[in-house]
């Protein structure tokens, strides 16, 4: 392999990683706008026209603000915990296919990084070791709601990481691949696979609110019980690592369910589209912009959800995933195999 | 080249393995357990090619089983204090135990036979993809998986009946406890 070969990818994961941040930071503003809409206020508008570089004013504060690393913790492993955390919300985003394939100078690019044949799983893998950034940062600031923090978040990732399994289980059973890529193909042409799943895409849904540790499951970080949660003796940027790594996740996560769910980067009347123009790359970046579309919808639903619906007790939460999600995962699972049993053929 | 990567995960698998047991703190040692099931991953997609094991093991043991352990020792609070001192002869027990573990898993791997026998729909498939564990899981072994499934759905019930307690003679004031 030359190092020519290699700079298409290269290029892809540079521009994946700028985007992500670029989509994350826009996305703080956009939540307290989105609040502010909500609430019948203005928000933020003070530092650029109409407060557009209010996320480059924070970002700064962030940076500038003094960084406390309290005396009775364990130093290496409270520095690690928001590595942890930024580490793994960034590496989800190189098996999804952002788009088709581009051709430029005579060579076809896809626009995925890399296509794993396992490709659900190791999204799963990754957003599963992603709970140990909260469970070390919580754990090693020697602080009791840190603590109380830590733990409510690894009880409740594992819980709903269990439906979220289930409701993949029964998509896998549709699809019959876990590559992604393959799973977007699948859906060309308005296949789109919500049609066949839609219990399956509300548990996987809910399962995303609880896994970014979204209002209404924010319980690690409930600041009316737990002061900050497992963030309570964070600040500076590393305080702003936890904050980032949720928004990423908030972008990672619109990004899987509409490559699962909402045909990823197809659009209606695309080969129609195709047949008109006959160029492959004009469709490829329509795709692209199309899955954003879609992308940033989500957000927006997370955002809706998180200024309209009150935070849930603890118990609730559990009852929620153990009684409720769970039993309706292994329904959708058997229901989904006995559907094609008898239909598919 | 593969011998080398194979002998620099393996060395690294092992000093992981060595400060499980050597670290005194408890969570310590639960994250470099993590560490360690992270480098065998690391050897099952690097030198089987087996991807599916390798993430599947990662999700299990990694994502789900060590949280749990953590999710245990965080709520005690353990510390290198309250650890209760071991005699030798305890130490030296669980060093022969551990040992003939490692006899008989040696001896049982000793002779494996890593090809695939079988139809020509094995043969041109790479050993560790999904196709293929589940065609070998699904028809050769099909037996064993169905006796394991079993055996986790009695011990996930034997989990719930332990950990239903018997409140019938609890009584909170007056009121007894639903």
């Amino acid at each position: 392999m030359t190092l020519l070969s290699l700079l298409p990818t290269l290029i892809l994961i540079v521009a994946l990683f700028a985007v992500t941040m670029l989509v994350a930071l826009y996305s703080t503003f956009a939540e307290r706008k989105v609040a502010a809409f909500l609430q019948d206020r203005v928000g933020p508008n003070r530092a650029g026209p109409g407060g557009i570089f209010q996320p480059l004013a924070d970002g700064v504060k962030f940076f500038m603000k003094e960084e406390v690393i309290p005396v009775a913790s364990n130093k290496f492993l409270f520095v690690l915990g928001p590595c942890i955390a930024i580490m793994c919300a960034l590496m989800t985003g190189i098996v999804v296919p952002w788009g088709d394939t581009l051709t430029l100078f005579g060579a076809s690019i896809p626009l995925q990084i890399v296509d794993l044949d396992i490709g659900i799983l190791y999204v799963f893998a990754v957003v599963s070791v992603g709970v140990y950034g909260i469970m070390i940062g919580g754990w090693a600031s020697n602080n009791k709601f840190s603590l109380m923090g830590a733990i409510r978040a690894s009880s409740q990732i594992i819980s709903y990481e269990i439906s979220m399994g289930l409701s993949i289980v029964a998509l896998l059973l549709v699809t019959g691949t876990m590559s992604l890529h393959e799973i977007v193909t699948q859906q060309h042409g308005m296949h789109w696979n919500i049609f066949y799943q839609p219990l399956g895409f509300l548990l996987f849904l809910i399962c995303a609110f609880a896994e970014t540790n979204r209002t209404p499951f924010d319980l690690p970080e409930c600041e009316t019980e737990l002061v900050g949660g497992y963030h309570t003796e964070y600040s500076s940027m590393k305080l702003g690592f936890y904050l980032f790594s949720e928004y990423i996740n908030m972008f990672i996560s619109g990004a899987i369910m509409a490559t699962l769910f909402f045909g990823g980067y197809n659009f209606p009347f695309m080969d129609n589209l195709l047949q008109a123009t006959g160029s492959q790359n004009l469709v490829t970046i329509i795709g692209t912009a199309f899955l954003f579309l879609k992308i940033f919808f989500f957000i927006f639903f997370f955002m809706w959800v998180r200024w309209t619906i009150p935070r849930f007790r603890y118990d609730q939460l559990m009852n929620l995933g153990w009684k409720g999600l769970i039993p309706l995962g292994i329904f959708n699972v058997v229901a989904t195999a006995v559907g094609l049993l008898f239909f598919r053929n | 080249m593969l011998t080398s990567a194979f002998y620099f995960i393996a060395f690294v698998t092992i000093f992981f393995a060595i400060m499980v047991v050597v670290s005194k703190n408890p969570i310590h040692s639960v994250l470099y357990l993590v560490l360690t099931f992270f480098c065998i991953s690391a050897n099952y997609i690097f030198m089987l090619d087996a991807t599916f094991v390798g993430m599947v093991n990662v999700i299990v043991y990694a994502g789900a089983i060590m949280v749990l352990f953590l999710y245990v020792l965080m709520m005690m609070n353990l510390n290198a204090i309250a650890e209760q001192k071991r005699s030798v002869l305890f130490k030296i027990s669980a060093a022969v135990t551990g040992g003939m573990l490692l006899l008989v898993l040696v001896a049982a791997l000793k002779d494996a036979n890593l090809q695939i026998q079988g139809s020509a729909l094995e043969a041109e498939q790479r050993i560790g993809s999904i196709k293929v564990l589940g065609y070998v899981l699904y028809s050769k072994y099909q037996l064993p998986f169905e006796v394991a499934s079993i055996l986790f759905l009695v011990a996930m019930i034997g989990a719930v009946v332990l950990g239903k307690k018997d409140n019938s003679t609890k009584t909170i004031g007056i009121e007894p406890v639903k």
